[in-house]
């Protein structure tokens, strides 16, 4: 049985220490200071795949704050999977870098996917660190980047930054639920809590929002569908433990809202990607060392708590193997 | 055609080197909320834009108008003005849609490109290597749209110790227009109210304040409109009841008059009371009818230097003039004696509804028009 209580404690601890608001890195001066006191290059991919409603915004808005601005982001890039619409000229016509994925590495092929533009941007761009922004934001702000590259600026140790967003769609004073969308919630949450509870300190893990060092993103391997955000964090995990990843509030994200056919499509390239790594972790067998404390998230103003809840899943036999129900039925 | 004027064509090529951060201001001022007496939260940007820019004298005063001032070597000192406030609630969609050609969503052009390039334009000057003599005194001005009345330049210009020699106001769309001259303005609105007349018969049916208020309006529309000089009546909104089968008790009718000649406004506004009046005295209802903007009619000459200057940039940038009397915050300055210009810096469309547009080529046009158009207000008020 995992220990439940000391991994709440490691949570807890971790949620004060590496659980930040965007707020807290306003200082875009003191930000780039930092950035080229520590000689680092820092990449924005947006991986896209017909996205011309939005790309042209998160472009513009991108260069102006983070490069014309304020020099923070060394490279905007476009990585493109085949977009029939304007995607790529809206994008270069703002002044971004414009690749199609097919292009980078031809020797490796090329398959059809997010998680490929992703793992084509570690060999394409040049950055020391690499922030990915989906494309479909329609809120977009500098936050977006700020939010996570800061972390990494700021702190050596920490290796993965992901975002997270507080969406209470309707709450009264005091504590609200926090967490992420559909899939997270009835998929990705409750398997974190059965094998890998510490990772349930995610908020959201499934957000399209992150920065990676470089040295990680080249030792882990790249789901091209769905599978890419979670498979991520449990490799990351596993090689660097929690205290490699920090989570940043970035508020709100608009975005074009999935059925829930899509999202079924998602869950299921996601547990593939799950059942994946539990084989090449020899976890398979160890079903009896999975947690029963399922972990979900409340937040009280900016402060991030747990709520625990033990679930155990007791069953009942078939009723064929019952005494008196076999005398009673003359079985 | 003067030097400034030649320049300007120059001046559209080097603004493209800033099309991102111009664009930039463009969205962000677009996607903040900023309803007439709410424009806070916009205000906070653009000063914080002057503060990134270096400027002096930020300051938001009582009014809620963000300032600053841009120094230039002499006391003479240039307003250029950006009303803040839109027509747009809070709760409305603002996200702004962004193409190749154009940018589009509610106030982008009214006067989200307005307000940007005022937050821009020390960027601009200092892109086109201008430096001005005159102190240029940059303001976005809250309260400016329907029931504001242009209530944040009524108090700027009331209440500021700096001597204003000179006024640009910016307008997102349209490029070409040049006012130089303020209408005479009544904006009102008319509420009629009657007594429920309680349980009816089924059958008997009834139009409630409708009937009155349809009285109103088609006496207001016989009212004599001269063709000179120019005067409109303007019927903005009627409004009455809610549903299909109850008779309203209420019903409202919002107007502008508008004229060159402030007598024909005046005599407009006394035959409007004495409709309400009548209709009051013969129908069974209470009307009456509320004044909530004024401006007075004010106008350069046609060959003031600013106009022929704005005329000149124009023809060198190929820019077909429109010109058209304004009752925006051009009035408040034509009032105080101030020489003043409002010109627009792009093309658009659908103004005023959720997919208003701008076309994003043209402002940088409208941009050089403004740089270059300056350049001739400062030599002239040294002159």
């Amino acid at each position: 049985m995992i220990d439940s209580e000391a991994t709440s404690q490691v949570i807890e601890k971790w949620l004060d220490t590496n659980t930040y608001h965007h707020g807290e890195f306003w200082d875009l001066q003191q930000l780039i200071e930092a950035k080229e006191k520590a000689g680092l290059k820092i990449s924005l991919c947006i991986p896209t795949l017909n996205e011309e409603k939005t790309i042209g915004k998160e472009i513009i808005i991108f260069k102006s704050e983070l490069m014309d601005r304020y020099p923070l982001v060394d490279e905007i890039a476009v990585i493109d999977s085949g977009s029939k619409d304007k995607t790529l000229e809206i994008a270069g016509s703002y002044g971004a870098d414009t690749y199609l994925s097919a292009d980078i590495l031809p020797s490796q092929g090329f398959k059809p996917g997010k998680g490929e533009n992703l793992w084509k941007a570690i060999y394409q761009l040049t950055g020391d660190i690499i922030c990915y922004v989906d494309a479909d934001i329609k809120n977009i702000h500098p936050r977006f980047v700020t939010g996570l590259v800061a972390p990494l600026i700021y702190r050596p140790e920490v290796h993965y930054v992901k975002a997270f967003y507080d969406r209470p769609l309707a709450f009264s004073e005091g504590i609200r639920p926090s967490g992420g969308g559909r899939v997270t919630e009835i998929l990705v949450r409750p398997l974190f809590s059965l094998f890998f509870p510490e990772l349930t300190a995610m908020v959201q893990p499934l957000s399209g929002e992150y920065a990676v060092r470089r040295e990680v993103l080249e030792e882990i391997p790249f789901p091209i569908g769905y599978g890419v955000e979670t498979s991520h964090l449990i490799d990351v995990y596993q090689k660097r433990g929690l205290e490699a990843f920090a989570q940043t509030d970035l508020e709100s994200r608009v975005h074009r809202n999935q059925s829930t056919r899509d999202l079924g499509k998602m869950a299921f390239g996601i547990l593939q990607s799950f059942i994946n790594r539990l084989e090449s972790l020899d976890m398979v067998d160890r079903m009896p060392d999975m947690s029963n404390v399922f972990r979900q998230f409340q937040a009280e103003g900016q402060r991030y708590e747990q709520v625990l809840k033990e679930i155990i899943e007791e069953e009942r036999p078939p009723m064929n193997t019952i005494d008196e129900y076999l005398k009673k039925f003359s079985r | 055609m003067t030097d400034f004027a030649k320049r300007a064509p120059g001046y559209r090529d080097e603004l493209k080197r800033l099309k991102e951060i111009l664009l930039a201001n463009v969205v962000m001022a677009s996607e903040i909320a900023s309803p007439t007496g709410e424009e806070e939260e916009l205000v906070k940007y653009l000063t914080d834009r002057f503060i990134e820019a270096g400027l002096n004298s930020i300051s938001i005063d009582e009014a809620g108008n963000g300032a600053a001032i841009l120094n230039g070597k002499s006391d003479k000192n240039i307003l250029v003005a950006a009303h803040i406030d839109k027509i747009w609630d809070k709760a409305d969609d603002h996200t702004i849609g962004v193409s190749a050609a154009s940018l589009s969503g509610r106030g982008v052009a009214d006067n989200s490109l307005g307000v940007a390039v005022l937050a821009s334009l020390p960027l601009i000057l200092e892109e086109l290597g201008i430096e001005l003599d005159a102190n240029l005194v940059l303001l976005g001005t809250t309260k400016s749209l329907g029931k504001g009345d242009l209530g944040g330049m009524r108090f700027f210009l009331d209440n500021t110790k700096l001597g204003i020699d000179a006024g640009l106001c910016l307008e997102g769309i349209d490029l070409g227009r040049l006012s130089y001259s303020s209408l005479g303005m009544i904006r009102g609105k008319v509420t009629v109210t009657q007594e429920s007349g309680g349980e009816k018969l089924w059958y008997a049916g009834g139009a409630g304040v409708i009937g009155p208020l349809n009285k109103i309006i088609e006496s207001i529309m016989r009212i004599d409109r001269p063709d000179k000089p120019h005067t409109s009546i303007l019927l903005g909104s009627v409004k009455a009841g809610s549903g299909y089968n109850v008779s309203p008790t209420r019903g409202t009718l919002r107007f502008e008059v508008r004229s060159e000649s402030e007598e024909i406004v005046e005599r407009i506004y006394q035959e409007m009371l004495e409709i309400i009046e009548e209709t009051q005295a013969q129908e069974a209802c209470k009307a009456e009818m509320e004044i909530v903007a004024r401006r007075y009619p004010g106008a350069i000459d046609f060959k003031h230097p600013y106009v022929k200057a704005a005329r000149d940039v124009m023809d060198s940038l190929e820019v077909q003039p429109r010109i058209a009397p304004s009752t925006s915050e051009l009035s408040a300055l034509l009032d105080r004696g101030i020489p003043s210009l409002t010109l627009g810096l792009t093309t658009g469309e659908h103004r005023s509804s959720p997919i208003e547009s701008i076309l994003i080529d043209p402002i940088f046009t409208g941009v050089a028009q403004i740089a270059a158009t300056l350049q001739h207000i400062d030599e002239s008020i040294h002159a």
